[in-house]
């Protein structure tokens, strides 16, 4: 190799680093350092990703709730500059209808109106029963069942299939096989071409019951969609659609929020105890946000594009520029949660931003907080000696998909 | 205090209404939010203002005199 080459050149710019950062191993549960080190000292940075692209990182908690509610900040995937996640996205890109993922208002605020009925916070709160006995009925079957048991197969993937189940009006005979297709989907463990089979069956399966909701309507957002379709407001391949991402979108996130909290918890015992010992729905409600907070599970960052030029503290960001927001490095920022690697159930945690912020803040979030609520002030009063059965550095983690997670938690009791 | 919700910026995401039940609804059908109160009593002064802290769409002010 020619001297010259690995020799450094004054002035050379430094390489960039690649997005996504990794995390240290010793600290799984904590954002990666390289992003925290960001945040300090050049919190609004260019990244290198997969294609090449050099998008902007923004980690500050301040900066990410002045831009994302910005409307010259874009979610329009077919911009050239959007930072796509992977290959993957980029390609079905095109091909994809647009929806409430990659719109902008007045489109966007049009398009989210249609489905968001279901998930207004007072028809919301009327889950809570059904979600309460949801909950006892598989803790009641894990305690009967083998131990040690993987909190992730047994309770934490079957808890938000229910509920989703519950909430598109699938019959309840038909819970079993919804339940075990859709966690199948989600199984890293699974063989790819099952899962794509079990994903069709799935799909088929909503269609079929779309029809029949609509010959025979029920109080259910499945019927909910099927009116709209009779009335001219969707179309009957839409309604399928969103069902799928209801399905999608509002299980593996809420199953790591299970399985990942239930972790996080056990390794600050203190914590735990806390909600061990209380049934007061302020701190439970607290926890959970908290947890949401110090987790904070998208891990590929919320991805935008600037659709004009954007001066923001001593940078510009140019039209057509990507812009990379890490949610996790905002959420562990020191001006907004001090001591911010400590997970504390009683901190004020409401303004994190584990679901993003912005327009296109998660549509489930009212749902996803109140089967936490129930999950968080339910599973470990009743399983009050509820420990791991494996050490941390024994647990597969997840570092690719868009949500981070671990592919089992052995638990015991 | 004054409370001031712009609708046509709204996102529906229900935030305020979990924030400070007592000055925010939504609408049934789409979960615009319906600002019950404009004048709010002091006592909500702390609801109001995690209302306006926790709005995805930067959609509500709060004018204090």
């Amino acid at each position: 190799m020619p001297e010259a080459q690995s020799c450094p050149v004054t002035g050379a710019a430094e390489p960039l680093p690649e997005y996504p950062l990794p995390r240290a191993a010793e600290c799984p549960l904590a954002p990666a350092p390289a992003a925290q080190q960001l945040r300090a000292e050049k919190p609004i940075t260019k990244v290198r990703i997969w294609n090449g692209g050099t998008p902007w990182l923004v980690t500050r908690h301040a900066d990410q709730r002045a831009l994302l509610p910005d409307p010259r900040v874009s979610d329009d995937d077919l911009d050239p500059g959007f930072p796509y996640v992977n290959a993957h996205r980029a390609e079905i890109a095109p091909m994809t209808p647009r929806l409430i993922t990659n719109t902008d208002a007045p489109e966007h605020t049009r398009l989210r109106r249609t489905v968001n009925g279901p998930f207004v916070v007072k028809r919301i709160a009327k889950m809570r029963a059904p979600i309460q006995k949801i909950v006892d009925d598989l803790i009641d079957q894990m305690l009967a069942g083998p131990k040690p048991a993987d909190l992730l197969k047994a309770f934490a993937l079957p808890v938000p299939s229910l509920v989703i189940a519950q909430l598109l009006g699938v019959p309840y005979e038909d819970h079993d096989f919804f339940q075990r297709s859709s966690s199948l989907v989600l199984d890293g463990s699974a063989a790819p071409e099952e899962a794509r089979r079990v994903s069709g069956e799935l799909a088929a399966y909503l269609d079929n019951l779309l029809r029949r909701k609509t010959a025979d309507p029920d109080e259910d957002v499945l019927s909910e969609m099927a009116g709209r379709v009779q009335a001219g407001e969707m179309a009957h391949a839409e309604a399928v659609s969103m069902g799928v991402a209801m399905l999608i979108a509002g299980h593996e996130t809420t199953a790591t929020m299970i399985s990942l909290g239930t972790l996080a918890l056990f390794q600050h015992p203190d914590q735990l105890a806390l909600l061990r010992e209380t049934d007061d729905p302020k701190l439970i409600a607290n926890a959970v946000d908290e947890v949401l907070r110090y987790l904070s599970i998208v891990q590929t960052g919320v991805r935008r594009v600037a659709k004009d030029d954007i001066e923001i503290g001593d940078v510009v960001i140019r039209k057509g520029d990507g812009i990379i927001f890490d949610l996790h490095a905002a959420n562990w920022d020191p001006e907004v949660f001090p001591e911010a690697e400590r997970l504390d159930l009683t901190r004020p945690a409401r303004t994190h931003q584990a679901f993003g912020y912005g327009p296109h803040q998660c549509l489930g979030q009212n749902l996803a907080r109140l089967e936490l609520q129930v999950v968080y002030g339910t599973l470990y009063r009743r399983v009050p000696t509820l420990r791991p059965a494996a050490a941390i550095e024994d647990l597969e983690f997840d570092h690719t998909g868009t949500t981070y997670g671990v592919h089992s938690l052995p638990v015991t009791w | 205090m004054r409370v001031e919700l712009d609708v046509p910026k709204c996102v529906a995401s229900g935030q305020c209404v979990m924030a400070a039940p007592d000055v925010f609804d939504q609408r049934d059908d789409d979960g615009v939010a319906i600002l019950l109160q404009e004048h709010p009593g002091e006592e909500l002064l702390d609801d109001v203002r995690e209302a306006v802290a926790v709005c995805p769409a930067a959609a509500i002010r709060l004018v204090e005199r």
